[in-house]
C-alpha cells in the first residue's frame, strides 16, 4: 500500500511538520483558495470513544476543503457492538471513504487498523497513548504565538502519565533545538519512564520534574495544562484524590512572564479557572481554532492534494 | 550419561543452564513426534554449566525466538550424522507472536487475533516495545 498514515507524530519529519504549518498559515490567510480542494472526497470519522472537539474539528476541516464526511461518534452505533474487530470495521469503511480519522479507547488500535486499511488512517487519539493531530495543533499554536518552534522553556502540568497529548508533544519538541522541559505533576501522574529514557535522555535534552506549579511558573515561556482524565482510571478513588491537584488561577499567574503562552488541549474541567480566560496569555481557544486549519493541511497532505 | 548421536536433526548448544525448558516451551517442541533429548547441566569449559537440546528430525527452528531468549545459543544442523552448519544468533529486530503485551489497555489485549508484534528498541538493554502501544518488555 502506497498511502501514508499518521499514527504517531514521528511518522512526520520535521520538514513535513514545517510544511504543514506553512500550509495551515496560508489557509488561515487565504481560506477561499482551499474551498474546493477536496471536492468529491470523503472523510470517515470513526469515533469509538466520545469526542466533541476533535471529531467536529476534522469534519469542519473536511467541509471547509469542499469534501464530505461520514462516520459514527460512539462504539455503540458501530458494528463493534456486534463484536466486530476494529481492524474489520476500519477495513470495511476504507472501501467507502478516501481517508479515515479514528479515535479508539485502546492503545495501538489505529496502528492495528492501518495494517489492513486501503486508505490513509489518521490517529485521532488512542487511549492514553498518542494524539498526533493535537500535537500538530499545539505546534501550530506555539508557532503562531511565539513565532518559532525552538529556544523556549515549556512546562507540562497535571496528568503527565495518561496525557497522550503530552507524550506526543514531548516527542515532537524533542526534535527541535533549544527546548527545556519542566514536568509538573503529582507523584502518581509523572511522565512515563520510557519517554524520559528513550526521548529526553537519549537526545541529551534538559528536563526537570517538580510537584510545584508555583516554583516552576517564573521560568516558563509556555505552560501546557492538562486535565486529569476520569476515563483513564480503573479506580475512582484515585481519580477523586488527584483531580484537583493543580488549578491555574490569576493569582498563580502573578509571577509568570508577560509573554507566557498558556495552552490546554481541552476540554477542561476546573484546572484552569474561567477568570484566566480573559488574560491575553490564555491561548487555548485560539489553539482550538488552529486545530481545524492544521487538520485541513494534514488531510490535503495525506490525500496528496495541492492548490 | 550417554545420549545417542542424531543422524538428521538439530542440536541447540550453549543454552544457559536452566533455560532449556523455556526453549522447549517457546519452540513448541512438545508438539513434535520425533525424539527430543533435553540435557541439563552439562559441563562446559566456557560456561561452567550449560543445557543442550537434541531434536532427532530436520525441523525448521525459529531463530528469532531463540535469538530473543538467548542470542548466545548455537544451532547445529546435522545431516547423516555430521554437522553441516553452525548458526550463530542475534537479537531479532522484530518479534511476531513470541511474547505478548502486558498492557491491559493495549488493543492486542482486547483483540487477541492480532499478531503480537514487538520491535527491538534498545539492543544494549535488550529492550523490546509493543508495536501497538509502546509498552516495554525486557529479556
Amino acid at each position: 500500500m502506497s498511502h501514508r498514515n499518521l499514527i504517531d507524530i514521528t511518522d512526520l519529519s520535521i520538514d513535513e511538520i514545517d510544511g504543514l504549518i506553512a500550509t495551515a498559515e496560508d489557509i488561515l490567510a487565504r481560506p477561499e483558495r482551499y474551498a474546493r480542494v477536496c471536492a468529491g472526497k470523503q472523510l470517515a470519522t470513526l469515533f469509538f470513544e466520545p469526542s466533541t472537539r476533535t471529531r467536529l474539528s476534522f469534519e469542519s476541516a473536511m467541509l471547509s476543503l469542499g469534501g464530505q464526511t461520514l462516520g459514527f461518534s460512539e462504539a455503540a452505533s458501530s458494528s463493534t457492538a456486534k463484536g466486530e474487530t476494529v481492524v474489520d470495521t476500519v477495513h470495511t469503511v476504507s472501501c467507502y471513504a478516501d481517508i479515515i480519522a479514528m479515535r479508539h479507547p485502546r492503545e495501538g488500535a489505529p496502528f492495528a487498523a492501518a495494517q489492513r486499511s486501503e486508505v490513509p488512517i489518521i490517529n485521532a487519539g488512542d487511549g492514553g497513548h498518542n494524539h498526533p493531530t493535537q500535537t500538530l495543533t499545539d505546534l501550530l499554536t506555539i508557532h503562531r504565538e511565539k513565532g518559532r518552534l525552538n529556544d523556549f522553556t515549556i512546562g507540562f502540568c497535571g496528568d503527565l502519565k495518561f496525557g497522550r497529548t503530552v507524550h506526543s508533544l514531548v516527542n515532537a519538541l524533542s526534535r527541535q533545538t533549544g527546548i527545556r522541559f519542566v514536568f509538573i505533576s503529582p507523584e502518581e501522574l509523572k511522565l512515563p519512564d520510557y519517554l524520559k529514557e528513550n526521548v529526553l535522555e537519549k537526545n541529551g535534552l534538559p528536563w526537570e520534574e517538580t510537584a510545584s506549579l508555583e516554583m516552576a511558573m517564573p521560568g516558563l515561556d509556555v505552560l501546557y495544562m492538562t486535565r486529569v482524565q476520569k476515563e483513564r482510571f480503573f479506580n475512582e478513588a484515585d481519580y477523586v484524590r488527584l483531580k484537583d491537584t493543580y488549578v491555574l488561577t490569576p493569582e498563580k499567574l502573578a509571577p509568570a512572564k508577560a509573554d507566557l503562552t498558556i495552552l490546554h488541549p481541552l476540554p477542561r474541567v476546573n484546572e484552569i479557572s474561567v477568570a484566566v480566560d480573559d488574560d491575553p496569555r490564555a491561548a487555548y481557544f485560539r489553539q482550538v481554532r488552529n486545530g481545524k486549519f492544521i487538520r485541513m493541511a494534514l488531510i490535503m497532505k495525506l490525500l496528496d492534494l495541492t492548490v | 550419561m550417554n545420549i545417542d548421536s542424531i543422524q538428521n536433526g538439530v542440536v541447540l548448544d550453549h543454552i544457559q543452564a536452566g533455560r532449556c525448558m523455556d526453549i522447549y516451551k517457546y519452540l513448541h517442541l512438545d508438539q513434535l513426534d520425533c525424539s527430543v533429548a533435553i540435557i541439563k547441566n552439562v559441563k562446559s569449559g566456557k560456561m561452567g554449566k550449560k543445557d543442550i537440546i537434541k531434536i532427532d528430525s530436520p525441523v525448521e527452528v525459529d531463530l528469532d525466538v531463540l535469538g530473543f531468549i538467548d542470542p548466545n545459543i548455537t544451532v547445529n544442523i546435522i545431516r547423516d550424522g555430521v554437522r553441516v552448519e553452525k548458526k550463530h544468533l542475534a537479537l531479532p529486530e522484530r518479534l511476531v507472536n513470541v511474547i505478548h503485551c502486558r498492557n491491559p489497555r493495549c488493543i492486542t489485549e482486547a483483540e487477541p487475533q492480532l499478531d503480537a508484534i514487538f520491535l527491538l528498541t534498545d539492543p544494549v538493554k535488550r529492550t523490546y516495545r509493543c508495536a501497538y502501544c509502546d509498552t516495554e518488555r525486557q529479556r
